[in-house]
């Protein structure tokens, strides 16, 4: 299709918002520019699809994500917003809505909101509850009605104070898609009743999502970290410049052997990611501007806590193709995920990963690096699985996919987002969500992240979409920027085929394999 | 899998592991399916785990996957089942003229203490079901002995699922290392029950008081079948008792479906969502309480 015509597609679609189209032709416009320059192997690898850099546009003027120190905001104001600094809980509230207007994305949505019961508890002073919880739904509705995007993520805990506690009522009752919305859990300082809470939220709702906050402290430095859109974790004050994804089914794919893949395929292909993180960072950093904005001038992000994200997915069908078994057959009790030498293969792999990314300098990264993501797909993957994930209705019971990822938890500082997969049943056993967790945490887990069949907020890649949504979009559209991205992921993942697998054992004792 | 002469109180005879169940007990656990049973329920919904395979070989030459084998330990004749050959066609289960199943393995107790521990940060406990757990009631009190006394596995509680025709000898026996039993009552009148399951329910009645007064009885499970089972024609009666039960009991209404049901069961009628909270209504009317409803309906999803 010629640019015009893409141009003209875009403007009479019939289901997409005037905002919605803003964004698409702008995107449009970027791409009719000539891409970031790169070597000719690159571009052929990234034409293959063995690289991605997950369709950011062809001149980054603005970071991936970005994560301002909101703390700071409140504190001092802004002078380039003209906002003084916050006096009271409304005052914070009104800040925060304002800056989150300013702060780019790749979706033009911030996707860290920040921790927001931090934020807020110097404001509570002598609020009763009921005032708290009237001001925090009214927010936590303004944000789905006027930034409506599941990537945009609001993070909570691993202390126990009344608005995380507020915050967690209120997202099971509106059952909204946005904000997304992770759990800090910190053995040493989460009581089990707050945690419980949380579960309870997951059995309700599929939300939140439950991060394991000294593992992901111990990553960072003392200034911190966030959880931002699809489960990446990040510098605070700082961000992601960009995400550049290597896809390892395709590396595979190139290598005669397991020897080949890891000394030769492997190796070559990280280079040309490389290559590609550069270049593009290079622009952004160099050419863009951006960081003359006053985000950087009023200290709310510092240049220098920006790092690339370096993404792998296919590990699953990665794994099988070098031991030389049929991805058709993810079933097989010889597959990824479900036997040992599979798993212990996997996990090389992340090893190798891990051995590379630390060691390769940047130019533009927090400590000079990169940060290894396990990423989450996109909704054009086709016969692809996103991270280190186990293949959407192959997954073993939930124990024993536990069991066979949680090795690779401590190579992705920059997140792995693992979806398990309950049965309903699971909504009468909080106790047992909570055990999960628990023990998928202690076992190495750097986040946990479940999905309850059947119940109408459901997660697709890493995100929320409502059931009822997803069914209405084909016909009328959505409010809802990512409900798109949801239907395509939808339709080529087998998402709705996910195998719910938590069986009563009276009602069907043998349907588990 | 062991090839030494089996021993009850150190094997099993397993017909399955399942390594996560969220309605075998509270929280999160791992439950061991026993195989062989003593009743005969006409509504089992895996009748395959009821008798105990006598190797008598029958079923080796029907598997297209050549899975099974037979092997003679000392002079015991045993088939071996290879897990990693196994497609799950269950066509050996329709050959077997016994009505059991060559599928199964043979644990010792420290093979099964090593798969409990490899996920003992994810469980909150283990259960033993079946089939009939308490017809291995020397390996299960072996077994529930030594979680109990391993340091870093005494904080798994240990449940069994039981039709409750144990003994009250029995029970004491397992007693010191039980944390709570679930216990079926498939039927108030005892012509019902007999006609269900082929044994009387006294033992069952035995069971439940027993367990109440030891504080060890965490669940009563009803399983409803619409013009077969007699909870709704005996409601006040039946209520009258759950009513002096121990308030932490759970009393769990389970519905009938017809899924692996065999024989003259086909026919009988599945019960519904409807059905159990009719049941539900009058249990509370009579001021039944600790009412667990299923969460969901087999029979009516699609
Ligand atoms: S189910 Fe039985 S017959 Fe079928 S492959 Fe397995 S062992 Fe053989
Ligand atoms: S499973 Fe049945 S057919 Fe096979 S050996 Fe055992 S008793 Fe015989």
């Amino acid at each position: 299709m010629s640019l015009q015509n893409r141009i003209t597609h875009i403007i009479k679609d019939p289901h997409l918002s005037a905002k919605q189209k803003s964004h698409y032709l702008a995107l449009e416009a970027e791409n009719s520019l000539d891409y970031v320059e790169v070597s000719a192997q690159a571009l052929a690898a990234k034409q293959a699809g063995i690289i991605c850099d997950m369709f950011e546009g062809h001149a980054p003027f603005k970071p991936r994500y970005v994560l301002p120190d909101y703390a700071r905001y409140l504190s001092q104001g802004s002078d380039y917003l003209e906002m003084s600094p916050a006096q009271d809980f409304d005052d914070a509230l009104n800040a925060l809505m304002v800056l989150y207007h300013h702060v780019p994305s790749v979706t033009n949505i911030p996707v860290y909101l920040g921790q927001l019961d931090t934020l807020l508890m110097p404001f509570v002073s002598d609020m009763n509850e009921d005032a708290i919880y009237r001001k925090l739904t009214r927010f936590w509705i303004l944000l789905d009605r006027t930034l409506p995007d599941a990537f945009m993520h609001v993070n909570i805990g691993p202390t126990d104070n009344i608005i995380c506690r507020t915050l967690l009522r209120i997202d099971a009752e509106l059952q909204q898609i946005a904000p997304n919305l992770t759990f800090m859990y910190d053995p040493l300082i989460t009581p089990d009743d707050l945690l419980l809470q949380a579960t309870n939220n997951i059995c309700l709702c599929n939300k939140p999502h439950i991060a394991n906050y000294p593992m992901h402290a111990n990553s960072f430095d003392e200034r911190g970290f966030g959880i931002v859109s699809c489960y990446n974790a990040l510098p605070l004050a700082g961000g992601a410049n960009t995400l550049v994804r290597l896809n390892l089914k395709q590396v595979a794919m190139q290598s005669s052997n397991i020897t080949d893949f890891f000394e030769r395929v492997l190796p070559y292909y990280c280079q040309l990611t490389y290559e590609l993180i550069e270049a593009r960072s290079a622009f952004l950093h160099q050419q863009s501007h951006f960081f003359d904005s006053f985000l950087v001038k009023e200290q709310l992000i510092e240049e220098s806590r920006f790092s690339p994200m370096f993404g792998i997915y296919g590990m699953a069908e990665a794994v099988n193709i070098l031991r030389g078994i049929s991805n058709d057959s993810h079933s097989t009790p010889k597959t990824y995920g479900h036997h040992q030498e599979a798993n212990a293969l996997g996990l090389n792999i992340s090893q190798a990963l891990d051995q590379i990314v630390t060691t390769t300098p940047v130019t533009y990264g927090f400590n000079q690096r990169a940060l290894l993501h396990s990423q989450s797909g996109i909704s054009l993957d086709i016969d692809v699985t996103p991270g280190v994930r186990i293949p959407n209705g192959f997954e073993p019971d939930p124990i024993s996919h536990i069991q066979a990822l949680a090795q690779h938890h401590q190579y992705y500082p920059a997140g792995i987002s693992d979806i398990l997969s309950l049965d309903e049943t699971i909504k009468a056993n909080p106790q047992a969500m909570m055990q999960l967790c628990k023990g998928a945490l202690s076992m190495g887990f750097r986040e946990f992240t479940a999905n309850v069949a059947n119940t109408e907020l459901m997660r697709v890649t890493g995100y929320m979409v409502k059931r009822s949504d997803l069914e209405k979009f084909s016909q009328c559209g959505s409010r809802t920027n990512t409900t798109g991205l949801a239907a395509e992921a939808a339709a080529n993942t087998g998402m709705m085929q996910r195998k719910a697998r938590v069986i009563a054992h009276e009602q069907a004792p043998i349907c588990y394999e | 899998m062991s090839k030494r002469p089996f021993v009850m109180s150190r094997e099993a005879i397993v017909s399955q592991i399942l390594p996560f169940s969220c309605v075998d007990g509270p929280g999160s656990r791992l439950v061991i399916f026993l195989q062989g049973c003593n009743y005969q329920c006409k509504n089992c919904h895996n009748p395959y785990t009821i008798n105990v395979c006598d190797a008598c070989g029958d079923c080796i030459a029907h598997c297209p996957q050549q899975a099974l084998k037979h092997v003679k330990i000392g002079t015991k004749d045993h088939i071996v089942w290879d897990k990693n050959l196994c497609t799950q066609c269950d066509t050996c289960l329709s050959i077997c003229p016994k009505q059991s199943s060559p599928k199964t393995t043979t644990y010792s107790i420290e093979q099964l203490v090593a798969i409990i521990d490899a996920q003992r940060h994810v469980i909150n406990g283990i259960t033993v079901s079946g089939g009939e757990a308490s017809l291995q009631l020397p390996f299960v009190i072996n077994l529930f002995k030594t979680i109990k006394s391993t340091a870093h596995l005494a904080h798994l509680s240990c449940m069994i699922d039981t039709n409750g025709s144990l003994s009250i000898t029995g029970w004491h026996r397992l007693l010191p290392y039980l944390d709570g039993a679930m216990v079926d009552l498939k039927a108030w009148q005892q012509d019902t029950h007999r006609y269900i399951t082929a044994r009387d329910n006294h033992k069952v009645f035995q069971s439940i008081t027993w367990l109440a007064a030891q504080q060890k009885l965490y669940e009563v499970r009803l399983l409803s079948i619409p013009t077969i089972t007699d909870y709704d024609s005996e409601i006040d009666a039946l209520a009258n008792y759950l009513r002096q039960l121990p308030s932490t009991t759970q009393i769990k209404l389970n519905a009938f479906h017809h899924h692996g049901v065999e024989g003259v069961a086909v026919q009988w009628p599945a019960c519904t969502q409807d059905d159990i909270e009719l049941l539900a209504s009058q249990l509370i009317q009579r001021s039944v309480n600790n009412i667990t409803l299923p969460t969901i309906y087999l029979n009516e999803v699609k």
